[in-house]
């Protein structure tokens, strides 16, 4: 009967119902976003960063991978020495920097990895192979379609590149065996990856030996941050860094997007609590000749609370899921925009989906939205039945 | 036969604004089972006021007051409201039915909120839409309804709980004369049938209809 009433009191307004259900839905929307975006960053930098089964990097001391143009000096004994230890199971040195290819008249510059190809976890094959012998090199696509070249060809690259003299130094000729997607480098970044002695020997002396970053895999099992500390005590002239450390690094990076995700999101919880508080107390006012004959003739006062939070509840119930697709899609295009911006890795997400953040956002908001009608309930079903009845009656 | 409502020095004082106004000035008033009383008087006399008090949707401001052997002149409010449900059936003026729901609804209302299973609930409401002649109008909504038959259901719905005490506040007050007659053979029926009825009107015919009727003036008991 309850439910007939509130049901009934629904549809009786249903343009002001449909209105509240969209208005709660918009709010929901963006609270459903902004959860996303207060972890989307962070999650995805995790992902990032585990997508090749890498717990620790180490890199120059006091820096953060690719932070600096500075390497770590003997990291060949380094990786030796690491690989030699039974808890790790993979070591892979990077060395970073870039390669010029003349191209006609003008110049391509290219970012370059030097790496490890047999345990390399910088980029993944698209088409081809990976570089195996020393003359042989992989490239993105905008590398590719800079030079004009695709798998198979060759080109002349150097190491150095002097603007004013227009020289090159450290020249080699490479033949393209792979088209390659590098996965901490933005998508519209040029970059090539070859054997990381190659570029060594195309950079010169100065970088016998040496390596940018090395990234280790620990054998499962492997209590991860042990394994850190133990690397950090052992070899001082690196700093060793762990997933959850790069992630520490990371959120204190991202806190201006979490306090305004956190504010955003607190806000539009806020607009739907007014939103349905104002929508209730419109609609207690309305009725408030029904509350009272109702209370008249013996319905309880929580009967009367209980039938128009059922209302306030419907409302929310059959918003949320409109918000959540909502959410989802705005979140969606709002991506689209943000990861469009210069320079990040093309995996990482702004706003990511996590069943349980988006479950709790909503249920908040429901809950939210139920408080929300709670006190304007209350309120009409205590008025005074005989002085309310008779100003209905004047009325 | 046994006292329904025994009132005794009933005081109601309003507050409006800086003044008091005194709605009812120590008013006595004994109904006896099965009795049928109306109560007249010129408007702001206190019919009403009274009819609330009675009904136990006011309280006053002093005096005593009893239905059905209970003192009910200081019930907190879920008591009170559990007395109206069980022991009070009203009737209003403006017959203040639920629009949203079917005439039957409508009368298994109060029989839901007292507990009463689904089924039963329904037979019950049948039964007294039956009793006020409307029982082919039991799924029509109070739109579909003339005001007639909307004061029908009205009187159906009070009965439901079978009260001590039927309340009727102006019943034909918003009825045609024909309409009106009808609903005063309706409430002579149903005293004739045992329920007990106290009713506020300014209706001459339907107040002799009465077995006994009380003359307010003032906020008193004149006669």
């Amino acid at each position: 009967m309850i439910a007939t009433l509130a049901f009934a009191s629904l549809r009786r307004h249903r343009a002001r119902t449909a209105l509240a259900v969209l208005g709660v839905a918009v709010s929901a929307a963006m609270l459903l976003d902004m959860v996303m975006l207060s972890t989307g960053m962070r999650e995805s930098f995790r992902g990032l960063l585990l997508s090749q089964g890498f717990q620790l990097r180490l890199s120059p001391k006091g820096t953060l991978p690719f932070d600096t143009e500075a390497t770590i000096r003997s990291a060949d004994s380094i990786v030796a020495l690491i690989r030699a230890r039974p808890s790790v199971a993979a070591v892979s040195p990077v060395l970073g920097g870039q390669l010029h290819f003349p191209v006609g008249a003008s110049t391509v510059t290219s970012t370059a990895l030097g790496v490890d190809p047999s345990v390399q976890g910088d980029f993944e094959l698209v088409a081809g192979r990976d570089p195996a012998a020393p003359d042989e090199i992989v490239a993105n696509d905008a590398t590719l379609r800079a030079l004009g070249r695709s798998v198979g060809d060759t080109v002349r690259a150097a190491a150095g590149y002097d603007p004013q003299l227009r020289t090159l130094s450290g020249q080699r000729v490479l033949r393209i065996v792979g088209r390659v997607r590098f996965i901490y480098l933005a998508l519209d970044q040029r970059a090539v990856a070859l054997p990381i002695g190659t570029l060594r020997a195309m950079n010169g002396p100065a970088s016998e030996g040496r390596a940018s970053l090395a990234m280790v895999r620990v054998r499962t099992g492997v209590d991860v941050e042990r394994e850190r500390a133990d690397l950090a005590a052992q070899l001082r002239m690196v700093t060793v860094i762990s997933t959850s450390e790069a992630l520490k690094q990371v959120d204190e990076r991202l806190s201006y997007f979490r306090q305004l995700a956190v504010i955003l999101g607190a806000v539009s919880l806020v607009v739907g609590f007014l939103l349905v508080t104002t929508l209730v107390t419109v609609s207690v006012n309305e009725r408030i000749g029904e509350i009272s004959v109702m209370r008249a003739i013996g319905v309880r006062r929580w009967r009367v609370v209980a039938q128009i939070l059922l209302e306030s509840s419907v409302l929310m119930l059959v918003a949320s899921p409109i918000g959540l697709a909502l959410g989802l899609v705005t979140a969606r295009w709002l991506n689209s925009i943000l990861a469009s911006f210069p320079g990040l890795p093309e995996r990482i997400d702004f706003f990511l989906f996590q069943p349980r953040a988006a479950l709790t956002a909503l249920g908040l908001l429901a809950l939210s939205g139920v408080l929300a009608g709670l006190y304007p309930s209350w309120r009409g079903s205590s008025r005074p039945i005989a002085a309310t009845l008779r100003q209905e009656a004047v009325g | 036969m046994s006292t329904i409502v025994e009132a005794r020095g009933l005081v109601r004082d309003y507050r409006m604004g800086d003044e008091i106004v005194h709605a009812l000035r120590g008013v006595s008033l004994a109904v006896h089972e099965r009795e049928h009383v109306a109560i007249v008087g010129p408007s702001g006399c206190g019919k009403s006021t009274l009819l609330n008090l009675l009904g136990v949707i006011d309280q006053p401001t002093s005096g005593e007051l009893s239905i059905a052997g209970e003192r009910v002149d200081r019930l907190s409010d879920s008591r009170a409201t559990e007395f109206r449900l069980r022991r009070i059936g009203f009737v209003f003026q403006r017959f203040y039915l639920m629009q949203a729901l079917t005439a039957r609804e409508n009368v298994e209302l109060p029989l839901a909120e007292a507990g009463m299973a689904g089924a039963e609930r329904r037979e019950r409401a049948v039964e007294l839409l039956d009793y006020v002649g409307l029982r082919k109008r039991e799924r029509h909504r109070p739109s579909q309804l003339s005001g007639g038959e909307q004061q029908r259901v009205a009187i159906a719905r009070a009965l439901a709980n079978r009260p001590s005490l039927l309340l009727a506040d102006e019943p034909t007050g918003e009825l045609d004369a024909r309409t009106g007659a009808e609903m005063i053979a309706l409430f002579e029926r149903l005293n004739d049938d045992g329920t007990t009825i106290v009713v506020v009107t300014h209706d001459e015919e339907l107040a002799r209809a009465a077995r006994r009727v009380v003359h307010m003036r003032d906020g008193e008991i004149v006669g």
